[in-house]
């Protein structure tokens, strides 16, 4: 019987992943190096695992305040205070979900009317355009080149911007490129927003992952505070993926309608992973930055080795991936990810799985042990000299 | 050597001594040839003493008997408990020396391939030495963890091989 009748046109129309191709390739496949994977390749540090057994057997597997925890709450607006010098109120103006992608989720479906338009850099996470249009938003895509390692300018920004504009999505550090924004970078946007009445959805999640300076906030710019809507979680930085929780926070306005939709929706974020959290920021810090190092150091290893291949690697400061240039072998970015995989055997995700910006680049996460690094480097030589 | 480039490379080593000098090159912004020149300035200065290899040996079918043994001695005039510790520690079974604070003076682990031969060690070379009061020996019934590295491990990677 023929259902797709029935299924909702929206998303019936919505484009599928461009990865999920390529994980099917990669899944049959064996004796592959995977620079595919976009999670930390630390399993959850201990201390944190351990306070969430303990939180079982105190039998805490109720439901939560739908905001979550106050005590979580607390925390979170102690650390945000702390990492981007901005304070929110822990009781109206911070929202836990069930990861950063809830709270993205959210935030569209808060504050988008059909036909709004939401701007949003490419390359980017897969997630922000098909989120937008499950809201009834309007993606608009709004290139970035590595040439301007990947920052949004205010030309090509303004450019794209029409009275329908009403959202901005920044995420930085980024997924896929490694490009971050620093406090001129977003400085420059500042006076385009407020002139155009934009709202900004500021994912954060890789904000501790930022290896030269420090991670910058455009909510911490005068102006901005009330009108960007801070998005980040525990996944990236604390390594834990699988345990799904993240926050949001932002004007309490913005933060009750989120609310609204979550207590419905979602009720709270699970008990268990909001116990994990209070640890991960009450005693978490120091395995963090280690992590944090540790990722550093593997970045350094991964960017020189590209270029000693002869792919041109702009200088990522962030996250925990590369996007090197694959142009000068003249193929499309996902013949060359096929053939790699096929020839070669290593994993990396096409550039255009990330936005039409991503074409003649891939992106390689370098959450991998220096021995599959290394290897896998090694491959990627073989394989162009060969093409 | 810049003292920052010393600790970074003093750190990557004390976690994976078996980084190429290429790789750590690659991490601390340096050539090889710098590399090469550092460690070998580190191994002569006595900074890095050795590298060595944490084994399992029970899971080739090899069980030596380790001992912690705890040692009262009687502190010497003008070198304190060093003689002391010095003659027991140039012991090739002996595996480590340290000197305790508490009730008893020194700790020292020793391995050797049955009881019998740690028996020998305690009685015949340990105990005769002067300035030896006493000596409690506690064998070691299995080892969890041994320099940060934990002898099972039930951590696998399970992460998807291709992820968003």
């Amino acid at each position: 019987m023929e259902m797709n009748k029935y299924i909702n046109q929206n998303i019936l129309n919505l484009p599928p992943s461009g990865i999920r191709k390529f994980f099917d390739l990669v899944s049959q496949s064996s004796g592959i190096i995977s620079l595919g994977v976009g999670e930390p390749d630390f399993v959850t540090p201990w201390d944190i695992r351990e306070t969430a057994w303990y939180s079982l057997t105190r039998g805490f597997t109720m439901y939560s305040p739908n905001r979550g925890l106050l005590e979580l709450r607390e925390l979170i607006a102690e650390y945000e205070q702390k990492s981007i010098g901005v304070s929110y109120d822990p009781a109206s103006e911070v929202l836990v979900t069930v990861g950063a992608s809830e709270a993205v989720d959210l935030a569209f479906r808060a504050l988008l009317e059909p036909g709004d338009e939401v701007l949003i850099p490419d390359p980017s996470y897969v997630a922000y355009a098909p989120g937008a249009t499950m809201a009834y938003g309007v993606p608009v895509a709004v290139p970035t080149f590595d040439t301007d390692e990947y920052r949004l300018k205010v030309d090509q920004l303004a450019a794209k911007i029409t009275p329908r504009s009403k959202l901005l999505v920044l995420s930085y550090p980024n997924n896929p490129t490694g490009g971050i924004m620093g406090k001129e970078d977003l400085q420059a946007l500042v006076k385009l927003i407020i002139e155009n009445d934009l709202i900004v959805l500021s994912d954060e999640i890789y904000a501790e992952l930022t290896y030269e300076g420090q991670h910058v906030s455009i909510a911490s710019l005068p102006g901005m505070r009330d009108r960007t809507v801070v998005i980040n979680g525990f996944s990236k930085a604390f390594a834990m993926t699988g345990w799904r929780i993240g926050y949001a926070c932002g004007h309490s306005d913005i933060i009750a309608a989120m609310n609204k939709i979550h207590q419905y929706a979602i009720m709270c974020a699970p008990m268990m992973a909001q116990k994990a959290a209070i640890e991960a920021l009450k005693n978490g810090h120091h395995e963090m930055k280690a992590m944090v190092e540790d990722y550093n150091n593997r970045r350094l290893l991964i960017v020189k080795g590209l270029r000693e291949i002869g792919l041109s690697c702009f200088e990522p400061r962030g996250a925990f991936y590369c996007f090197p240039s694959i142009q000068r072998t003249g193929l499309t970015s996902e013949e060359f990810c096929m053939r790699l995989v096929h020839e070669a055997k290593v994993a990396a995700v096409p550039g255009t799985a990330f936005g039409a910006s991503g074409e003649g680049f891939i992106r390689c996460c370098y959450a991998a042990s220096v021995e599959n690094i290394e290897e896998a480097l090694e491959r990627i030589q073989q394989f162009i000299t060969h093409l | 050597m810049s003292e920052k480039f010393t600790m970074k490379l003093l750190r990557l080593l004390e976690q994976n001594s078996r980084l190429s000098a290429s790789a750590l090159a690659a991490m601390c912004g340096v050539s090889e040839e710098e590399i090469k020149d550092a460690l070998k300035t580190l191994e002569n200065d006595g900074i890095i003493i050795g590298y060595h290899t944490v084994v399992n040996w029970n899971k080739v079918g090899v069980d030596p008997v380790t001992a912690m043994i705890e040692v009262k001695i009687t502190p010497q005039r003008d070198v304190g408990f060093n003689r002391i510790a010095e003659r027991i520690a140039n012991f090739p079974e002996v595996q480590s020396v340290y000197l305790m604070s508490g009730t008893y003076d020194l700790s020292i682990i020793i391995q050797a391939s049955n009881m019998q031969a740690i028996a020998d060690f305690v009685s015949y070379k340990l105990s005769t030495i002067d300035g030896v009061q006493g000596t409690i020996s506690h064998f070691i019934l299995k080892r969890y963890k041994d320099d940060g590295l934990l002898f099972e491990s039930h951590e696998t990677d399970t992460r998807l091989a291709v992820t968003p």
